[in-house]
């Protein structure tokens, strides 16, 4: 079943001078729900980046399968990425578009529906985000979480294999995050869908996360990697430890005992 | 796209739908593909016959041949739910592959939200000019709301009561003057020469090419001079300040601003418009000059006028008080074009297009005001004999 879907291979990520990641090595398998953890600044968003081709890796390279992101020609690139979908961590809605509009882009981009079909496949899509009703509101008329779940609706909009979410539980409330991660779990469960998520929630990590990496800011690599549950049992790395249950366990006498307390 | 579990049984195999009644119950049978990128059945005979059909209690589905599916599938299940859901009768869903049962359960969790449905009215001509009417009412209302508010802080600031930032102006000064320097040198040493070649065409009739000097400098110093300022600021920062200040406010920093108690007025339009108001006269002196400059090269290389000759007329033309009146002139304008740029900006609405809408008002208002003051101005000077 572990068949590979995204290999990151000697992965070094800079801004200019700046090396905000080195030597990255991971596998995502497919079907897996993957999370990336790590603290504020570590450069999740920028791995994230490199991952969907917006941003070109200083050394390695990200393969898709045995296919090179970056080693490829951009014909190829664009076969690759248009397989995946990507919510931003800022919504990164089209502002001066409605919601419907919004996310009918990818589909009508890439089939010849016609409109009304469309339509109905957007109000489905709005509906799993719990949206049912807005399709005629510009981002700019929505609270935070709302556009943050409309863009989820858009990067879901053509049913992509792999998909790759910036925060998206942040600003949600518990209720709706919850429901977030229920469809994050059916989409990979049922339609063997990849997913790749960053996220800070603690109780999504455990409750969805299959395998993890964890990115660290001062050393500037990744330290540890494997399913988040088993990293909370095992791993001795106090950051790690502390990260994982909040700062309250400081990692020298492990953190078993929490294990059966969550969920 | 997404393949389900049971892809392997079907390659390719035709998307079909169709109904059978047994007793109370209808089943549908659903087999073939089911993707996007593939043609599907219609729904509508299966949905009038849920519609039409007489005591009937359940909806049942046979999904035995089912291929691929993906949204399309869903979408269509979800419409037969809603039609049979109005019709009141019960559906089984059971033997609806688990995935699309999960899929449904999250569609239906969050109902949808009916108050917030919106209605497109189409509007006649008499209510469109209406509106349009209002609109413009609104619209000069605003123009003055911004403009006493203007005046407001300014008082506020004066009086050492707002805040106020020195490196702000500064910077704004650095960007609007010395920056502008290069398109106001080129463009007003072609006004220049254009004059000169316009007026040449008249006057070498009669031999008077020396006049040409007295057309140039005079034209330049009391008109065209702040005009093509004005138009060229008008552009240049007229149009950034109605873009920055447009962005601010999609990113919510104004908003940011006026919760520390900071006035947006004073902290960001007053620098600018301060800025402009400094460097316009300033960017005027020298446009003239460079005008005069380009008359002086067409007149000196082609009309067998010497370049003492030249100098000394032009010297004789042009008066203090033409100077003056293009520099006050020329004040004028940088207040307006600092106040259409500021105010489209403040105005503006919150999203990419309308900050692209903000420029282009901020930039169409400025030359309208521009010139509608230059003829007003003109007007005057030339009653008061001036
Ligand atoms: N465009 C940029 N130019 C230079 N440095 C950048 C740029 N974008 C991000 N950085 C730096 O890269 C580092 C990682 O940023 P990144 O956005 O990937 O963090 P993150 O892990 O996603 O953090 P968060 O949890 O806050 O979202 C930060 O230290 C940041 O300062
Ligand atoms: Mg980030």
């Amino acid at each position: 079943m572990a068949e590979a879907c995204i290999t990151v291979k000697d992965l070094t990520m800079t801004y200019g001078d700046f090396v905000i990641q080195r030597d990255l090595n991971f596998t995502i398998n497919r079907g897996d729900v993957f999370v990336v953890m790590g603290g504020n600044g570590c450069g999740k968003t920028t791995l994230l980046r490199h991952m969907i081709g917006l941003k070109a890796p200083a050394q390695g390279d990200v393969y898709y399968g045995d296919q090179g992101l970056w080693q490829s020609d951009p014909k190829t690139r664009e076969r690759i990425l248009s397989r995946t979908g990507v919510l931003f961590q800022s919504g990164a809605l089209l502002s001066s578009m409605t919601l419907a509009e919004n996310v009918a882009l990818p589909i009508t981009e890439a089939t010849e529906l016609p409109a009304k079909k469309v339509r109905e496949i957007v109000s489905y899509k709005l509906a799993l985000v719990g949206l049912a009703g807005f399709e005629d509101y510009y981002p700019s008329e929505l609270s935070g979480g709302m556009q943050k779940r409309a863009g989820l609706a858009r990067a879901m909009a053509m049913d992509p294999e792999i998909l790759f979410f910036d925060e998206p539980s942040a600003g949600l409330d518990p209720i709706t995050a919850k429901l977030l991660d229920d469809l994050i779990l059916s989409l990979s469960n049922a339609l063997s869908a990849t997913i790749v998520v960053v996220t800070h929630d603690l109780d999504s990590i455990f409750a969805i996360g299959n395998n993890s990496v964890f990115l660290d800011a001062e050393t500037h690599t990744m330290i540890a990697g494997g399913p988040p549950r088993q990293l909370l049992e095992q791993s001795a790395d106090p950051s790690i430890v502390r990260f994982l249950t909040r700062g309250e366990q400081d990692g020298r006498h492990g953190a078993k005992h929490l294990i059966g307390s969550d969920r | 796209m997404i393949d389900s579990n049971n892809s392997s049984a079907s390659a390719n195999a035709a998307a079909s739908i169709s109904a059978n009644r047994r007793q109370q119950a209808l089943e549908v049978s659903i087999a073939g593909d089911w993707v996007l990128e593939a043609p599907v059945p219609p729904l509508e005979p299966v949905l009038a016959q849920i519609d039409s059909a007489s005591q009937l209690k359940r909806l049942e589905f046979s999904m035995a041949g089912l291929g691929r599916w993906d949204s399309m599938l869903v979408t269509e299940l979800v419409k037969l739910l809603d039609c049979a859901n109005r019709c009141g009768i019960a559906v089984d869903k059971t033997t609806l592959p688990l995935p699309i049962q999960n899929l449904l359960a999250l569609a239906a969790a969050v109902p949808e939200r009916i108050d917030a449905h919106r209605q497109q009215q189409s509007v006649s001509w008499h209510e469109a000019m209406h509106a349009a009417w209002v609109g413009a009412l609104r619209e000069s209302r605003a123009m003055l709301v911004f403009v006493g508010e203007m005046a407001l802080s300014t008082l506020a600031t004066v009086r050492g009561q707002a805040h106020f930032r020195r490196e702000d102006l500064w910077l704004y000064v650095q960007e609007c003057g010395p920056s502008a320097l290069p398109i106001v040198t080129l463009i007003s040493l072609l006004v220049g020469l254009i004059l000169a070649f316009v007026g040449a065409v008249q006057l070498s009739l009669f031999g008077a090419q020396i006049y040409i000097a007295n057309l140039v400098s005079l034209g330049m110093t009391r008109e065209m001079g702040g005009l093509m300022t004005a138009i060229i600021m008008s552009g240049r920062t007229g149009a950034a300040y109605a873009a920055q200040l447009g962005t601010m406010h999609v990113n919510s920093e104004i908003d940011a601003l006026r919760t520390m108690n900071l006035d947006p007025m004073a902290f960001l339009v007053l620098p600018r418009m301060l800025a402009l108001i400094l460097i316009m006269p300033l960017l005027c002196l020298y446009a003239d000059l460079m005008g005069i400059i380009g008359g002086g090269l067409v007149t000196v290389n082609f009309f067998d006028v010497s370049l003492t000759e030249y100098l000394d007329r032009t010297a004789s033309a042009v008066k203090m008080k033409d100077f003056t009146i293009g520099f006050v002139k020329c004040a004028v304008f940088g207040i307006l074009i600092a106040l259409s740029g500021c105010m489209r900006g403040m105005q503006c609405g919150r999203s990419a297009s309308a900050v692209g809408e903000a420029g282009t008002s901020a930039v169409v208002t400025a030359i309208v005001f521009i010139v509608v003051a230059d003829s007003v101005m003109t007007v005057i000077c030339n009653r008061l004999g001036i």
